[in-house]
């Protein structure tokens, strides 16, 4: 009953996994998709820390505090971009988005 | 040994259940819901691995901040969620397949992983005993020494997002009234007061 690496990596990968089915899932909604992208983040740095407490190495912590500042930026961003995409369209319908297609 | 593979297994099963529900709750707020959920187990899982710090930081910077940004902006936007669920079930045979072949790329690569001693010999910067010094002092040792470019550099990102986030929020709107502090504090007496003779008894 020992907690090894691959406990963290069974873990790791089904979150990933289920984040890439939620972007495919929700096509539309573009605030889930961003939720989906958060989950997958959270996925690699569970990655990390199993590889970190395995390795007994600590470099794997500080990385996944460079992912977890990358993540928070990328919400505010996203999160920015969709507030003033929602303010000149009226919807947050992602298909929607073809504007720049020329 | 044995109550922290239960509590493993627990926030395991938790996390992957609040995953499914995020990406497959009906009203986008439950999702929010269900996210923060998910970060508060993965901050115990974080705990079980022995990373104290990054769990912290996890609740403080997921569950305050990110999951709060999330929640302003479902509940500001006046968006009819029913509509962007539809195609919903279209997607999901597409969705399900690329997931199913994910997943078991992934089952192949953590089943074909060999555990090579070597790479137990080669660690970068080997986590001092618990014993000696607590995980946020050891990180801090790492950060602040030999990492403190990168660290600087996610300062920058940092940076770099909130003025981006500002930028492209901020508008100006006509007939709303600000507050011009250079207008106040370049105010002079004269602009304000004027002083006028008044002989008594004839007024203005």
């Amino acid at each position: 009953m020992d907690i090894g690496i691959g406990h963290y990596l069974t873990v790791g990968a089904i979150l990933f996994t289920i984040g890439v089915f939620g972007i495919f899932l929700n096509r539309k909604n573009v605030i889930i998709i961003l939720m989906s992208v958060e989950l997958i983040l959270l996925a690699v740095n569970i990655n990390l820390v199993g590889f970190s407490s395995h390795l007994n190495d600590l470099v794997g912590q500080v990385f996944a505090m460079f992912v977890l500042t990358v993540a928070a930026a990328e919400a505010a961003i996203g999160l920015a971009i969709l507030v003033i995409y929602f303010r000149n369209r009226g919807n947050i319908e992602v298909e929607d988005i073809n504007v720049m297609k020329g | 040994m044995i109550l922290s593979a239960i509590a493993f297994y627990l926030f395991a099963a938790i996390i992957i259940a609040s995953a499914v529900m995020v990406v497959g709750s009906r009203n986008p707020v439950h999702s929010v819901f269900f996210l923060i959920l998910a970060f508060f187990n993965a901050a115990g899982i974080f705990v079980i691995a022995g990373a104290e710090f990054l769990a912290m930081i996890m609740v403080i910077v997921y569950v305050g901040a990110v999951a709060v940004l999330f929640m302003f902006v479902v509940m500001m936007l006046d968006i009819n969620y029913v509509r962007l669920r539809e195609g919903f079930l279209q997607y999901l045979p597409v969705g399900a397949l690329v997931g199913l072949i994910l997943l078991i790329e992934l089952i192949f690569v953590l089943t074909t992983q060999a555990n090579v001693p070597e790479v137990l010999a080669i660690s970068a910067a080997p986590a001092p005993a618990v014993t000696d010094v607590t995980n946020t002092h050891a990180l801090g040792q790492l950060i602040y020494t030999r990492y403190i470019y990168l660290f600087q550099a996610g300062g920058l990102i940092l940076l770099v997002a909130m003025i981006g986030a500002i930028v492209l929020t901020l508008r100006e709107r006509p007939g709303v009234r600000r507050q011009k502090i250079a207008d106040q504090v370049g105010r002079k007496r004269g602009d304000a007061v004027e002083i006028k003779k008044v002989t008594p008894g004839s007024g203005i």
